[in-house]
């Protein structure tokens, strides 16, 4: 089992969870470790309970684990809650002036700081959390001087006084936790390497400008809005136009209206905003104009739970919008891919004049993962398609140019207004190659058929442009696991665990639900001896899915649909209680109280 | 061809494709041709134009009209236009559309288009009914007007498009009436002219559904603010005044015009190297490099 450390910080919205989160996280990824962050918060500003886990280790760490070595309660209700989760070896740091520690585990040490002898509490209110990260360092086995560099940064625009001040604070706790707690039998190592920590929306939002995307806008909307904010904060230096628009049936409309006029635009939401998009999308695809559309899933349906992730949009994302249509729909499989995917997408909606959907999911918009830098690549393949800049030069002049033009691939060169000789007009009701109207008086069947066949040939085409799934781990497997989107780390890790555990397990992890390539599909699980499909849904929306284009059927299913994400244990255990016979459908109980 | 060999715009450069559908007498039949003269006697050539809409008969527009046209959703053609100025503010944006598209299920995109004071001309012909869907009740029918579906009499009262436009900050704001052809085209070169958001309403008479509001019955009633000496334009309390008078005097012209506001284009620094239909992709290697290095 790789080695691994896992930090829980729970308190009430307010009480400054984010800080020490924030402050381990650098220390980690500066010491050339990987992570992984995931908060479980509530729709709440001011209280409530916020409860941030942060997962490290040498090794790459993919989701939140199923073990905490150190609990950092900032309040009674964080004690109360999640003392319980910890074991032999793991240590519970807190404020043993406001907060009763309950009954630990067997080998689980209380740590208990007497905040106010190491702190004056009445001139820093958040001295508590200072102490405890300096407490909880100490006993990692990380020397003071990181610690010391990262408040210099988070606190020097506060000026020199504050810098000096926290550091003091902090140096207190890491030297009482020296003198008086039993440090981790398991020092955190140093590597060589350095990664970048961000959530899947900054990765997305850098992915856009990565691809070139020149306009963006949003309404606001959890979990998409960290899109909106890097943006936003980023627009003016990547010469990107950013705007916050009244609605999302306005957001849609002006994405499609900037890249109409030839730029690459993109526009982030969640379910809620994505119904108000739908029409707007059959305008995309019927007028051929290219966007693409980001879906931060969060638990529905209507206002649902807007803090809690969830994958039950597939089926909104497969219908939107009436009328048959080409379209592509791809799921970035972890935080490093939410970057990678933005350019592979608009690519595909650009080259086939098509609307595209990623289907992210609040786990990897608000997570936080550590990248190699080197994988956020701003020089990917911009492939723009046959568009039409120029102005013509041709023997005819205006009137010969057909935006529609009936061609083998379904593609028709698109002209961008401005460009002198190609005027037309680009219609939402259907039309002829020219542009005409074909929907009121000259309606006519052959034409109406052509055109719809024009366009529905594309898919053909974006089906040979998107690579198949490939199957992952060992061919004869005991288990297949199949999963979409943000699942994979965490399958990932439950094989290892289940291969260690005497069961050989493999994954099959799909990225791009449209194209789905049911064929390679079956052809990969024709020789698998049990399967069972994981997602974060109620009724099982890929397996219905996959049913539907292949007739597939597993022999199990795990889903969850609590508004958390899976955590490793939840999977190994359902599988065992699968292949043993005793069940086909597992919804594991999440025993974290947030 | 007329185009590329003198250079010159001219009425036929403007012809679209197909001739108009609408009915024989329609008051959108005035609109379109004041809008390809005031192109005409503006000299902006066509490629440089795109005409925008939304769904209903005068939404149609863009098809009878030789420039860049986008026949959009129903009410959605301001948001989609927005997006178009902002990607290449070099373009000169139209929108066309009628009353129930403008007003009712587009009028969330009609107040913010205003307030934004994207820099586009929005002309709304204004028949008071909804004429595609074959004669049902409009935002703008009047108090008690029988239709299809309110067979007994309109019980909801009016919006006032010129009021709405001058509270939401429109910069230049007026209404014209379809038959009143010269006067119409002045206000439409004007609209375009003005830097921002300009409102032209326009009286356009549904000679099929609308049986209360006729050619006959605007005709005695328009008064030209032209014509009044007393009109100051600049004069916003005066416009809103205005604005509200109805029934024996209705007041067609320029009511208000501001030109002291920066258009949304304007405003946004990241357009100042022009526009970004023809930006490189690529984004500098140093600023990528500071990007990735905040998140160490």
């Amino acid at each position: 089992m790789k080695q691994t450390f896992a930090i829980g910080i729970g308190g009430a919205a307010g009480q400054g969870v984010a800080t020490p989160g924030d402050i381990f996280a650098k220390i980690f990824s500066r010491r050339g470790l990987h992570l992984n962050a995931y908060n479980a918060y509530q729709s709440i500003i001011r209280g409530g309970h916020t409860f941030l886990t942060i997962r490290t280790g040498p090794e790459r760490v993919t989701n939140m684990g199923d073990r905490l070595d150190l609990l950092i309660p900032l309040n009674q209700d964080a004690m109360d809650r999640h003392l319980r989760l910890l074991a032999s070896g793991a240590a519970c740091i807190y404020n043993s002036e406001t907060i009763k520690p309950g009954a630990a585990a067997e080998g689980a040490e209380l740590c208990a700081l007497p905040v106010s002898k190491l702190a004056d509490i009445t001139r820093n209110k958040v001295a508590q959390n200072t102490l405890a990260v300096g407490a909880g360092l100490s006993m990692m086995g990380i020397g003071f001087q990181a610690l010391e560099e990262v408040l210099t940064e988070q606190f020097k625009k506060k000026g020199d006084t504050v810098v000096s001040e926290n550091i003091g604070i902090a140096r207190a706790g890491y030297d009482y936790a020296t003198a008086n707690f039993r440090p981790f039998h398991w020092p955190l190592p140093m590597t060589g390497n350095r990664y970048a920590v961000l959530s899947g929306n900054i990765a997305m939002a850098m992915g856009g400008a990565a691809a070139g995307v020149k306009f963006y806008c949003a309404y606001p909307m959890s979990p998409s809005t960290g899109v909106l904010h890097w943006m936003a904060a980023h627009a003016r230096k990547a010469g990107i136009m950013v705007r916050q628009v009244e609605d999302e049936i306005g957001v849609v409309n002006m994405a499609i209206g900037a890249a109409h006029a030839g730029v690459r635009s993109m526009c982030a939401t969640s379910g809620g905003g994505f119904a108000l998009m739908s029409e707007g999308l059959g305008l995309s695809a019927m007028m051929e104009t290219p966007i693409v559309v980001i879906d931060c899933q969060r638990a529905g349906p209507s206002t649902g739970v807007p803090t809690k992730t969830e994958q039950g949009d597939l089926w909104q994302m497969l219908g939107a919008a009436f009328g048959d249509y080409p379209r592509a729909i791809a799921a970035p499989l972890d935080i490093g891919d939410c970057f990678k995917i933005i350019p592979e997408i608009f690519n595909i909606a650009d080259r086939f004049q098509c609307p595209g959907i990623v289907l992210c999911d609040l786990l990897l918009s608000e997570g936080r993962l550590s990248v190699d830098p080197k994988d956020l690549d701003f020089a990917p393949v911009v492939d723009r398609g046959e568009l039409i800049t120029t102005a013509y030069s041709g023997p005819n002049g205006d009137g010969v140019y057909k935006r529609y033009k009936i061609t083998e691939s379904g593609i028709s060169p698109r002209a961008i207004p401005g460009v002198a000789g190609y005027t037309h007009t680009a219609a939402s009701d259907e039309h002829d190659e020219d542009g005409v109207l074909i929907s009121d008086e000259f309606t006519n069947p052959t034409k109406r058929r052509a055109m719809m066949e024009k366009r529905m040939r594309k898919v053909a085409g974006i089906t040979a442009a998107v690579p198949p799934p490939v199957l992952w781990g060992p061919r004869d497997a005991d288990v297949t696991l199949i999963g979409w989107g943000s699942t994979k780390g965490v399958i990932e890790e439950a094989c290892e665990i289940l291969s260690e555990q005497g069961i050989s397990a493999n994954q099959l992890q799909i990225r791009w639900l449209v194209p789905l390539h049911g064929d390679a599909i079956l052809d990969i699980l024709k020789d698998a001896r049990h399967t069972t499909i994981v997602e974060n849904n109620y009724s099982g929306q890929f397996a219905r899915y996959l049913r539907s284009e292949t007739s597939f059927v597993p022999d199990g299913y795990i889903r969850k649909y609590d508004g958390e994400p899976f955590m490793p244990h939840h999977i190994v255990e359902a599988v065992k209680e699968q292949l043993s016979g005793k069940s086909t459908l597992s919804v594991p109980a999440h025993e974290i109280l947030v | 061809m007329a185009l590329a060999a003198t250079n010159q715009v001219a009425t036929a450069d403007l012809k679209g494709k197909v001739d108009p559908d609408w009915c024989p007498g329609c008051g959108d039949f005035g609109v379109l041709a004041a809008v390809q003269k005031a192109l005409v006697e503006l000299q902006i050539p066509n490629h440089n134009v795109v005409t925008i809409s939304g769904i209903g008969c005068s939404s149609n527009f863009p098809g009878f009209i030789n420039t860049y046209g986008m026949h959009t959703l129903h009410g959605r053609a301001l948001a989609v236009a927005t997006g178009v100025k902002l990607a290449n503010h070099d373009l000169t944006v139209l929108v066309t559309g009628g009353d129930g598209d403008g007003f009712g299920i587009g009028g969330n995109h009609f107040v913010h288009s205003m307030r934004r004071n994207v820099d586009l001309l929005y002309i709304v012909m204004d028949n008071q009914i909804y004429g595609l869907t074959t004669g049902q009740t409009s935002p703008t029918s009047r108090l008690g007007m029988k239709t299809k579906s309110m067979p007994f009499g309109n019980i909801e009262a009016p919006v006032n498009p010129i009021s709405l436009a001058l509270a939401a900050g429109a910069t230049f704001v007026a209404r014209g009436f379809s038959a009143e052809q010269k006067h119409l085209t002045e206000l439409i070169k004007q609209g375009i002219r003005h830097q921002g958001f300009s409102f032209l309403d326009v009286f356009s008479p549904c000679v099929t559904y609308n049986h209360d509001n006729t050619y006959q019955w605007f005709r005695p009633r328009v008064k030209k603010l032209e014509d009044d000496p007393g009109h100051d334009p600049a004069d916003w309390m005066a416009a809103m005044g205005k604005s509200l008078l109805w029934d024996d005097e209705i007041p067609i012209g320029k009511f208000f015009e501001r030109t002291d506001v920066p258009t949304l284009h304007g405003a946004e620094p990241v357009l100042n190297a022009g526009p970004l239909a023809h930006a490189d992709t690529r984004i500098p290697v140093d600023v990528t490099r500071a990007f990735v290095e905040e998140l160490m």
